[in-house]
């Protein structure tokens, strides 16, 4: 075979390489990560969500015992309708003030939780009720899946951002991702939102 | 050698996000059904243990995973415990069926950590119960084995209880799985096909493999583009021979906790 016709292989298969090496380049990487950070954050929000649809439950147990614990029912009440009114629409994580506003609700919820259960530690009927066990220990369990669900939603976050601003990425979101934006992310320590431990 | 160079930019910047994603816990390893880190078991015990899990997941495919630990190092059982599960990969790979039970004797923490695929059978409420009941008054007596045997063997018994039940559930959680080429990227590559063909036509009629070899580009491609913690990129050898390993099953922090 002739030596141009080598080289004409050469050529066409040095160009299918850089074809290739475009890709691993990371062209792919900001509309992939994006997608995960979603996919995460709508983890977060069911998790939110299903703790949400514990609390009616959990409050009426409780007021069934504890009808003293008016105030600290009704702020539960209050934060539960608070944190479920905000309507959660896609670019919440792209808007850093509606953002804040959800993870204020939240974290307000949290609290009011956390003494609810805190109260009921002193009566002792509600603590041995079977509804009531069950309920708080679906709530602790959802705690656990929120802080889960929050870290892996931090993480495809930093990693998306990450992506936006260094190189190679920088490249893709100058010029084919122009309108993507940096997502937002929680501020609010883990451990403040969750209620105190509970001792059987 | 400049083409080494070229591949080595974006292997070097995949290697530092795995980096930076890799975690300041260390874990045991994965040994068997039963690791034994804290040295509470005897060898009968871990040997009716593997054999009674190995059963279960011949059966369902569902990994049960019994493991003592020497400490928590410093995070809770919690914390510990889904990213444990998510290291081992315990589960098969898209059905998330693993359970690992927990024992930090030193912390005096137990804890059952369910896969996604499993919350449904093994919810919170369930393994609450079976901690409170099953484990912690023979934890409180000192007895472990006793303990674990009895938790394992609730844990199984309300694993298999509704098998088709979790099935359906856990098919509904499917994995996302990462890849796909947009568009930007497929014009890229027809435009290159077409050159290399044009190439083809003008020039020769095919080469010897010997040619085709020095231009071109072998290796791998694709930069693996995912950001998930599971380790289950080993798909499962899931017989229960004398090696055992993950699935692949991803956690998320279901299951439910306690301490004596």
């Amino acid at each position: 075979m002739s030596f141009a016709a080598f080289r004409q292989l050469r050529v066409a298969l040095v160009i299918l390489g850089l074809g290739v090496l475009l890709s691993g380049c990371g062209v792919n990487n900001i509309p992939t990560f994006e997608e995960q950070a979603k996919a995460k954050w709508s983890d977060v929000n069911n998790q939110y969500q299903r703790r949400a649809d514990l609390i009616p439950n959990l409050v009426e147990t409780v007021r069934g015992y504890a009808k003293q614990e008016r105030e600290t029912l009704e702020a539960v009440v209050n934060a539960r309708a608070k944190a479920t009114s905000i309507q959660i629409t896609p670019d919440i994580v792209n808007d850093p003030a509606k953002f804040k506003q959800f993870q204020d609700a939240q974290a307000q919820l949290s609290g009011a939780l956390g003494r609810l259960i805190a109260v009921s530690e002193a009566y002792p009927d509600l603590k041995s009720n079977q509804n009531f066990l069950s309920l708080q220990s679906q709530l602790e369990g959802t705690e656990n899946r929120i802080a889960v669900s929050r870290r892996d939603y931090i993480e495809a976050v930093r990693v998306y951002n990450t992506e936006l601003r260094t190189f190679p990425g920088v490249l893709w979101a100058n010029t084919l991702y122009r309108s993507q934006k940096p997502m937002e992310t929680f501020t609010v320590s883990e451990e403040t939102r969750r209620p105190p431990a509970v001792k059987f | 050698m400049r083409r080494n160079r070229l591949l080595a930019i974006p292997m070097a910047f995949a290697l530092a996000l795995f980096a930076l994603a890799a975690h300041a816990l260390t874990f045991p390893q994965l040994t068997g059904r039963v690791v034994d880190e804290a040295g509470i078991l005897d060898a009968t015990i871990r040997q009716s243990l593997t054999e009674k899990l190995a059963a279960v997941e011949a059966k369902s495919g569902d990994q049960i995973v019994v493991v003592t630990l020497k400490s928590l190092q410093g995070t809770s059982i919690e914390d510990y415990g889904y990213q444990l599960g998510r290291a081992w990969g315990i589960g098969q790979k898209g059905v998330n069926n693993g359970t690992l039970l927990i024992v930090a004797p030193n912390e005096r923490k137990v804890r059952i950590e369910v896969g996604y695929g499993l919350e449904g059978a093994l919810t919170d409420a369930v393994t609450k119960l079976i901690i409170e009941n099953a484990i912690l008054p023979r934890f409180r007596a000192a007895d472990f084995p006793g303990g674990i045997v009895r938790g394992v063997d609730d844990i199984v018994q309300i694993a298999s209880g509704d098998a088709e039940e979790y099935k359906r559930r856990a098919a509904q959680r499917p994995e996302n799985v990462s890849g796909g080429i947009d568009a930007v990227t497929l014009i890229f590559v027809v435009i290159v096909v077409l050159v290399f063909l044009w190439h083809i036509r003008n020039g020769m009629h095919g080469g010897p493999p010997g040619a085709r070899r020095r231009g071109g580009y072998s290796g791998p491609v694709f930069i693996p583009s995912g950001g998930s913690w599971s380790s289950g990129s080993s798909s499962g050898s899931s017989d229960s021979g004398g090696g055992f390993s993950g699935g692949g099953g991803s956690f998320g922090g279901g299951g439910s906790s306690g301490s004596w």
